[in-house]
Parts: structure tokens; C-alpha cells; sequence
């Protein structure tokens, strides 16, 4: 295992940035509906609000409850100390950490649905069960599509997938990269509850997703997710971006501003899908998903064979 | 060089995943002709130096009647027989997609061990024509309206047809040209023999045709 102190700074930085991407894609959908949309920084302001209140438990709730949005940021700051970003080596790197990825990620969502579970609300069930039936099917797409660059990069770690990846990689192996790079991208809207699997702004307990099962969290404990929440989307377009923008100089400062461009960029990608698509009908989601892992499985037999 | 006929492969996979995932007959028939543009480009682009007239003449003759003219009829019989999407296929669209990427290993596996006599232009050719040619027949016997099995049929064509253009290096124009117009005539044929089932009996899903023989 391979420990880089310096990276540890991208972890104070992506809590710090991460509520900023958001911020760009609501401007984005803002602007594409002609309206002057709320400011970049208003996340930060909606964040202190909340943690400055205090939370009310129902009765009904555990300790799982109150677990719930501690777990979820804290495996999920531990799965960004996995990634690379920037170019550099992630923070924690060793053979195999990709797995241990994946399923860092597998546990912040379990702590969610097992918190909204505990409230014993029938649409909070009703959200955990679709939250967890899309989940089993974009985690194939994630791994087969991770194993397809590992394979192809010849390393078992996400710093040394992601850091070998330059133009000559796009060169010699574009097709390869471009599917992989396609599924993630939708892994990464599914994951982050986006258009076209859900609406982060629908205000109806039916058609909600990911936002039902946090219906019952306040305060504090709803800052907390909405951290998490705003990671996430961080983590996983930080492994969009380190595959599409294969920029790897060596200067720190070329790289990070490479890298935060990429970033800026994929944010405004993801408000433009999101003001021009519609919501998928709920029985056709799994169906692009499936395609997603069609993809990366396409992926990891050209690599393979 | 290698890498473009390798695209141009990958994105004639990616067309045939798009025809098994989808339902939408304008997607399907829209995925097909792009499958006639990029095998046109293929054949272009499989022949080293300066293309001769005979293969500029195939290639561009080939992207126009698959890219433009199949096309066409099959939106025309579409639209006379008043049909979007397929409503009940006899496999649905999550299983055909993983059925087409289980073809897909099928084929890769089987082009690794079926060498072309005189070499092939990229190794990826071999398996991609055989998993065309398997979507096809897939999409032939999985599909009830008549219409995508029209499409069906047209992508088991496209699939001979990789073999021909990227596999062996010069077939005879006489009989390319053969080939080509004999699948202009069949879909010709095809579109108006739906038109006349979709007239006769309001739909054109075949299976419920065989409750016609007493």
C-alpha cells in the first residue's frame, strides 16, 4: 500500500468543491429554462443553514436511523481517498483497491436504505427498493467497465488505471476507452439520481427515487447527506473526467486546472442532459442500464480477447 | 489506418446493440442505415492506397441504396401500415441485450479460431461479421412485425456483406453487384407484401397469421 500525503489535500478540496458542481449544474438547467436560477454558492448557504438547526427523531426510529448519514459520508469520504484525481496518485492506493471502491460506495447507499427502512414509512420502503434494484444493475456496468482498464492499463489500482491513462492511451485503444467512458457516464447519472433515472427536484413521493428515502432526516443529519450526496457526484465525475481529459504533464498546476475545467465541463454536460431529456418511464431504467453494462462488458472482451 | 477500420467495427457492434435494445421501428430503421453508411466507409477505408473505381463504385453504391433507399421504403411501409413501435416481441429488450452480448463472446470466440484464407485486414473483423450476422437472425425469429424482421434480414446481409468488403480483398463486381441488387429486389418486394397484409388484416405481427391455415 502506497500512502501520499500531499493528496490528501484533494480530500478538504473535493468537500470544499464538490457543493460548487451542483451549484453549476442548476445554473446550467437555469439557463436552459430561461430563468436566472438560484446563485452558484447557494448550496454552501443551504448547507450552513441546516447544520446550524437542531433534528427531531421519530419515535418508530433506531440507532440505525441516526447511523444512516454518518456512515454513508464517511464511506464515502474513504472511497474518495481511493481515487486519483488531478493526474496525481490518490492519497491510498494498492493492488486491488478498485473493489474495495466499488463497495464503499455499495455501503453509503446501504446505510441510506437501511436508515429509511427504519422509519417504517411505506414510500421511504417504496423508494429503498428502487434505489436498490437500479443499484444491483449499474454496479455490474461499474466494475465490468473498471476491469476492462484495468486490463487494458495493466494495473489493479484506480491511481495506477487512471494515471496511464495520456492521448497515446486514447490512440491505441480509443474504442475501448470511449465505451467504458460511456458507461460510466451513465453510471454516474443513475448513481447521483439524475435525469434521466430521477428527478432531484420532483416534490411527489411516488416518482421519487433517491430523494423519498431521506424524507424523514432534518437538520444536521440531512446537512450530512446532502454532503454525501454532493461527494458522490464529485467521486464518480472524477472518474468520468480522469478517463475523458487524459491530461498528464507533470506540472501539478496544469494538471489540477485541466482536471477542475473537466470537472466545470461535466457539470454543464450533466445540466444540459438533464434539460433536454425527460424522464425515463420507471420500467424503461433498467433497460438502460443493462445497456450500460452491455457496454462495458463489450469493453472488457476486446480488451480481453 | 487500423484504428479507423476498428472504429468503424465497433460502431457496426454498437448498431446492432442499439436494433436488439430497442423498440421504436424509426430507431431501428434509422440504426440500420447508419449500418449501411458505416460499411460503405468500411470498404472504403479496408483497401490500401487510393481506392480503385470499382470499390469507389460498390462503396458509394452501397451507402445509397442501404443509407438512403431501404430506408426510405421502410419508412414508407411504416407508414402505411401505421405501426411505431413493436408492442409484444417474443424475447423482450433487457434479454435480447444480453443475449446479444453473450453472441458477442460467441463471436469473438469463434473468429479467434476461424483464420481467413490470405489474412484479414484487422482481427476484429471475423467476429464482428459473425455477430452481426447472429443479431440478424435473432432479430428475424425474436421480433413479430413484419417490418423489423425486413431489418432483421438487411442486418444478416450486412453481416455477409463485412466479410466480403473487409475480409477478402476483391470479390468480382459482377457478383457484388448481383448481391446488391438482389436485396434491393427482396426489400422491395418485402415493403409492398406489407403493405398488403397491413391492409388486409390491420396489423402486420406474424405470428397471429398462422391462424389462418384451417
Amino acid at each position: 500500500m502506497s500512502v501520499h500525503a500531499v493528496s490528501f489535500l484533494s480530500l478538504p478540496a473535493a468537500l470544499l468543491l464538490a457543493p460548487l458542481l451542483a451549484g453549476i449544474v442548476n445554473r446550467t438547467k437555469a439557463f436552459f429554462a430561461g430563468r436566472t436560477g438560484q446563485p452558484l454558492l447557494q448550496r454552501y448557504h443551504d448547507l450552513a443553514k441546516l447544520f446550524r438547526k437542531g433534528t427531531v427523531y421519530s419515535r418508530t426510529t433506531t440507532w440505525v436511523f441516526r447511523a444512516g448519514p454518518v456512515v454513508g459520508l464517511a464511506a464515502l469520504l474513504a472511497a474518495m481517498a481511493l481515487v486519483p484525481v488531478a493526474g496525481g496518485p490518490a492519497s491510498l492506493a494498492f493492488s486491488g483497491d478498485l473493489v474495495l471502491f466499488a463497495y464503499l460506495l455499495g455501503l453509503a447507499r446501504f446505510a441510506t436504505v437501511l436508515a429509511a427502512l427504519d422509519t417504517g414509512s411505506s414510500f421511504e420502503g417504496m423508494g429503498a427498493s428502487r434505489e436498490v434494484q437500479f443499484a444491483a444493475l449499474a454496479e455490474p456496468a461499474l466494475l465490468l467497465g473498471l476491469a476492462a482498464i484495468a486490463r487494458e492499463t495493466g494495473s489493479l489500482s484506480l491511481s495506477g488505471m487512471l494515471g496511464t491513462i495520456t492521448g497515446g492511451a486514447w490512440a491505441s485503444a480509443g474504442p475501448v476507452l470511449a465505451l467504458v467512458a460511456a458507461a460510466l457516464l451513465v453510471v454516474f447519472l443513475a448513481e447521483n439520481a439524475r435525469i434521466p433515472f430521477d428527478d432531484p427536484t420532483t416534490h411527489l413521493e411516488l416518482t421519487m427515487v433517491h430523494e423519498v428515502m431521506v424524507l424523514d432526516h432534518g437538520g444536521p443529519d440531512l446537512a450530512l447527506i446532502e454532503t454525501a450526496s454532493a461527494l458522490k457526484l464529485w467521486i464518480l465525475g472524477s472518474l468520468v473526467v480522469g478517463i475523458l481529459v487524459p491530461v498528464r504533464t507533470g506540472r501539478p498546476w496544469l494538471d489540477a486546472g485541466a482536471f477542475l475545467a473537466g470537472m466545470a465541463a461535466l457539470g454543464v454536460i450533466t445540466g444540459i442532459v438533464e434539460s433536454s431529456m425527460a424522464r425515463l418511464r420507471l420500467s424503461a431504467v433498467p433497460q438502460l442500464l443493462v445497456g450500460a453494462g452491455a457496454l462495458s462488458a463489450l469493453a472488457l472482451m476486446l480488451v480481453l480477447w | 489506418m487500423a484504428s479507423w477500420i476498428d472504429s468503424a467495427l465497433v460502431l457496426l457492434i454498437l448498431t446492432n446493440l442499439m436494433l436488439l435494445g430497442s423498440s421504436r421501428i424509426r430507431t431501428c430503421i434509422r440504426a440500420v442505415a447508419a449500418q449501411g453508411i458505416v460499411l460503405g466507409l468500411l470498404a472504403l477505408v479496408a483497401h490500401r492506397g487510393a481506392p480503385s473505381l470499382h470499390t469507389l463504385l460498390l462503396a458509394v453504391g452501397g451507402m445509397g441504396l442501404k443509407g438512403l433507399l431501404f430506408p426510405w421504403l421502410l419508412f414508407r411501409a411504416r407508414r402505411e401500415a401505421n405501426v411505431r413501435r413493436e408492442p409484444r416481441p417474443f424475447v423482450g429488450y433487457q434479454a435480447s441485450i444480453v443475449a446479444g452480448t453473450v453472441a458477442m463472446g460467441v463471436s469473438l470466440w469463434l473468429g479467434a479460431r476461424l483464420p481467413l484464407p490470405g489474412g484479414v485486414i484487422s482481427p476484429l473483423v471475423v467476429p464482428a461479421a459473425l455477430f452481426t450476422i447472429l443479431c440478424g437472425l435473432f432479430l428475424m425469429v425474436s421480433r413479430k412485425t413484419a417490418l423489423m424482421q425486413v431489418v432483421g434480414y438487411l442486418v444478416l446481409e450486412n453481416g455477409i456483406y463485412v466479410f466480403g468488403a473487409a475480409g477478402v480483398q476483391e470479390a468480382p463486381l459482377l457478383v457484388e453487384l448481383g448481391v446488391l441488387l438482389d436485396v434491393f429486389v427482396a426489400v422491395f418486394v418485402m415493403g409492398i407484401t406489407i403493405f398488403h397484409i397491413s391492409r388486409q388484416f390491420d396489423h402486420i405481427e406474424t405470428d397471429r397469421l398462422a391462424d389462418l391455415k384451417e
